[in-house]
């Protein structure tokens, strides 16, 4: 089955034990190891740690169109809080009549402005199956209208990049409107339970870490049996000469909108896993800034290598933590070197730089091998 | 804000306006006459003591507690042709005339802190400072407040002074009451400036509304001011139906004239914003038709420039004017620098990478606002408006023209006229222009490809410098300055297609007034949100833009 065809390559495999040992070593270091000691584990970080794989995830949801279709999407911020969102409505529908006005059925921001029933498209996100439905069709949807659109009239290259920066401009704007239902500037927050348990539960939180680390698997395997695929393959050659892959009879577009919705999903997911460890969604997370710090995570990681995006996603944001803690200024300047030195020195990445220390020692033992047998 | 007048006094009307001054005299001495019925005679023209004297005397009146008579007092000092009766007036009205302990009026010219600088309110000399507790405050209400304001306009009205003659004549409008019908009807025959006349002419007839005439309605019909407007409703719903009908009448006609103006104040509004759209995206339109790539930094360089005019204008304190107009040349030049530097230092490196481009110089944009933040500050700077610049048109009572929204569609013009001279009629706006067809072609004829790339992009960015400048006049001038503005530029870009002026300026304006249309029906952000989705469908049809280049060219 196609599905399955990753776990014969090497790269893949080789991923999936490094993230599982990890996830069962912070599971062991949390639980086992006594707090105090210096390599406990707490709930914080695990917490933490949970935020960067759900970053990770949306990181390999970016690489899969820019890596291996060549679509610069500045845009999946907007998909990445659209599931958010869905995620958020959910444990909005969850915290029932325990909000600050004590509503049974609305949310306390939709009290506060006065409103006197739920709107339509708040109905049904009480039940989970629904919501975590919504969670991939919503930024679904909206990849598919989107992606149609751009796609057929071949928009491509700094355009669609461009239009992307716009589509989630607008959203971030639309959803700062109080009256889009949304909870405007504050956005979804005070979450209590989720599927009963309690979201501020040490436990829970070791739990949506280890979802979040099962999800960015499933994620990753799913990715790589695409790009495995023939399917892959055009993609490929899609993004490396769309004209002639046209000319050869494929039709282009429908390769393109398939990855994208998929990535649009994935990048959905990230954010439903988002929202419940940092509890609260609000429209920032629809910043085209947002947006292009992803691509950054990927950049830097290495396009076109998946594994290379989540990388990128874990380093980045660890440095982020790091200098936000320590001297927040000098974040941005860091950031923004970042982006120049990544695309200037280090256009594969670091994944491009390991695989090339990797090749070049296999080179030298190969050359030395030969010397010895002539 | 100072108003510009409009229609302008001819200069003949201004040269009578001088002459007959002087014989009008007699409806002051009518006015006081009037006066003189009601109130307690009061001595003018007399030897300075006993001119002291007299005012002392209305002076004190003031010093009451009833606030009837306080308004007595008031009538009498207007009535008084004392010429320190608007001063006398003017400072009641502002609180600082107060009786010192020993009995004297004194102005306050100071009150903050404990001992207030004074002058004596008779000979106005300064009588240096006092404490505070030695003075008593001559205390009024709101309806004396009222009645102070029309009795300074009163006064103003005699003034030789033709701006503070039209001041008053303004106030005057819907404060007519029987006792100053008649003046005001005397000095209208005799007032020489025409946008006083017709004021007054407005202020009697408003009067005569009131009082039930309808021969009124007449004078009042087109007038857009919003006085008269309440005037001529408050008479739609008289009880008089012939008063009723006529004023509902003219009533329509205004509600219809507004509306004509308040299109133009749209259009207006919406070409106002389109020249900054235009002057932000210009140069971001030169820089991508050239080389492909997009410059993230774009907007950073937009900020740069406007915080030249800042610096320029500390620089130059005191002479807003100056600094702004210096500012145009150090604009250009620091944002085109700038402009070099990014070209040298990044993007020549990356040459045939543009998506890599774009992060790259998104890198830059957020290395330059934080450098801004950590330098300067993270809150906005003040940019003084020159006073040429400040105030607005003044077409009719219900349209004014900001001045300096005219100055930068302006501006906006010139510089578009400029870059067009620049493409059409220079060595380098051919090469550009080559180079943007075909890049290949036009190096294999000679052209040194890189030396036009960063000639272009310093151009493209020394525009954005200017569009700083420009932009200083009209928002805050912050680090988030450029941020705001990009993704608007893009949209021009992308709307009016690559490598024109024309589908740049053209894309500019009409977004602008798509932008205001929509914006009093669906709000400022709904509006955005409209635009953006309008041009995502836009390029649906024509994916490069209004205007977009033929032929082989457009490949690539």
């Amino acid at each position: 089955m196609w599905l399955t065809q990753p776990f014969n390559e090497r790269s893949t495999q080789l991923f999936i034990g490094v993230l599982l040992a990890a996830m069962t070593l912070v599971t062991l270091l949390h639980l086992v190891v006594p707090a105090g000691h210096p390599l406990h584990v707490n709930a914080y970080t695990v917490n933490l740690f949970g935020k960067y794989l759900s970053y990770a995830l949306l990181a390999v949801a970016v690489d899969l169109v820019w890596g291996y279709l060549g679509i610069l999407s500045l845009g999946h911020g907007a998909f990445f809080a659209l599931g958010g969102y869905a995620m958020g409505m959910y444990l909005m529908r969850q915290i029932g009549d325990r909000g600050v006005y004590g509503h049974p059925e609305l949310p306390d921001f939709m009290v506060f402005l006065n409103w006197e029933s739920l709107p339509w498209y708040w109905q049904g996100f009480d039940m989970a199956w629904f919501a975590f439905i919504m969670v991939l069709l919503a930024p679904g949807a909206l990849a598919l209208v989107f992606g149609f659109l751009a796609f057929r009239s071949r928009v491509t290259g700094v355009y669609l990049s461009i239009i992307t920066q716009a589509l989630t401009f607008a959203l971030m704007l639309a959803f700062f409107r109080n009256e889009m239902g949304f909870g405007g500037n504050n956005g979804l927050t005070d979450f209590r339970d989720i599927l009963g348990y309690n979201l501020r539960s040490d436990a829970t939180r070791l739990g949506l870490f280890l979802a979040t680390g099962v999800a960015l698997a499933v994620g990753y395997v799913v990715c790589r049996a695409i790009v495995g695929s023939k399917l892959g393959r055009v993609c490929v050659a899609t993004r490396d000469a769309e004209a002639r892959t046209r000319f050869i009879g494929y039709r282009v577009e429908r390769f393109q909108l398939f990855v994208f919705v998929v990535s649009a999903m994935l990048a959905g997911l990230a954010g439903a896993l988002y929202v419940p460890q940092v509890g609260i969604i609000n429209p920032s997370e629809f910043s085209p800034i947002f947006s292009i710090e992803i691509v950054l995570w990927v950049a830097l990681g290495g396009r076109a290598t998946l594994y290379g995006a989540v990388i990128g996603a874990i380093l980045v944001n660890y440095a982020k933590t790091v200098f936000t803690g320590v001297m927040p200024d000098a974040w941005l300047f860091a950031l923004g070197a970042m982006f120049v030195l990544v695309t200037v020195f280090l256009p594969k990445g670091v994944a491009g730089l390991l695989a090339y220390r990797l090749k070049r020692r296999r080179n030298d033992a190969d050359a030395h091998g030969q010397e010895v047998t002539p | 804000m100072r108003n510009f007048p409009w229609p302008w006094p001819t200069l003949a009307e201004a040269g009578r306006c001088h002459a007959q001054w002087r014989a009008r005299r007699w409806p002051q001495t009518l006015l006081l006459a009037l006066l003189m019925l009601i109130l307690p005679p009061a001595i003018a023209h007399a030897q300075d003591a006993e001119r002291d004297t007299a005012a002392l005397e209305l002076l004190e009146a003031l010093d009451v507690d009833s606030f009837p008579a306080k308004g007595e007092a008031i009538d009498a000092i207007v009535a008084s042709e004392d010429d320190r009766a608007r001063y006398w007036l003017q400072s009641l009205l502002d609180g600082r005339l107060q009786r010192a302990d020993d009995g004297r009026f004194v102005v306050v010219l100071d009150n903050t802190g404990r001992d207030w600088p004074v002058e004596d309110a008779l000979s106005g000399e300064a009588l240096g400072e006092m404490s505070r507790r030695e003075l008593d405050r001559i205390g009024i209400n709101n309806a004396l407040r009222n009645q102070l304001r029309i009795a300074i306009a009163v006064v103003d009205l005699y003034a030789a002074d033709l701006e503070l003659r039209r001041a008053s004549a303004e106030r005057l409008l819907g404060e007519v009451d029987a006792e100053l019908a008649e003046p005001i009807a005397a000095v209208i025959e005799e007032e020489s400036d025409s946008r006083v006349r017709q004021r007054l002419t407005l202020a009697l007839a408003i009067h005569r509304l009131e009082q039930g005439e309808v021969e009124a309605v007449e004078t009042l019909q087109g007038s857009l001011h919003s006085r008269v407007r309440v005037a001529l409703n408050r008479a739609a719903s008289s009880d008089d139906p012939l008063l009723a009908a006529a004023a509902q009448e003219a009533v329509n006609s205004i509600e219809q004239n507004l509306r004509i103006n308040r299109g133009l104040e749209t259009l207006y509004f919406g070409l106002s914003l389109g020249s900054v759209l235009v002057l932000a995206a210009i140069g971001l339109a030169i820089t991508f038709g050239v080389m492909g790539v997009i410059n993230m930094a774009h907007g950073e360089l937009i900020m740069l420039g406007a915080y030249t005019t800042w610096a320029m204008q500390q620089l130059l304190p005191g002479q807003p004017g100056l600094a702004l107009i210096l500012a145009i040349p150090a604009g250009f030049m620091v944002a085109a620098l700038a402009g070099i530097a990014i070209e040298r230092g990044v993007i020549q490196f990356l040459k045939g990478r543009p998506l890599e481009t774009l992060l790259a110089t998104f890198g830059i944009s957020l290395i330059l606002q934080q450098l801004v933040r950590t330098a300067i500050s993270p809150q906005n700077r003040t940019v003084v408006t020159p006073e040429w610049m400040s105030g607005s048109l003044v077409v009719n009572d219900a349209l004014s023209l900001t001045l300096n929204r005219m100055y930068v569609l302006g501006f906006t013009l010139v510089v578009f006229a400029a870059l067009m001279l620049i493409m059409r009629r220079t060595r380098l706006g051919l090469e550009v222009r080559a180079v943007t067809q075909n890049r290949a072609m036009a190096r294999s004829m000679g052209i040194r490809a890189t030396r036009v790339d960063i000639m272009t992009f310093a151009l493209g960015s020394g525009v954005a410098g200017l569009a700083g400048v420009a932009l200083s006049q009209l928002t805050n001038v912050g680090p988030n300055l450029g941020q705001n503005y990009i993704i608007d530029s893009f949209m021009v870009v992308v709307f009016g297609g690559v490598g024109n002026l024309w589908g740049t300026l053209v894309a500019g304006l009409s977004l602008g007034v798509i932008n205001q249309i929509l914006e009093p029906w669906a709000g400022a952000v709904l509006a955005k949100i409209i635009v953006l989705v309008f041009i995502i469908l836009f390029i649906q049809k024509r994916p490069r833009g209004l205007f977009p280049q033929k032929g082989r060219a457009a490949e690539g």
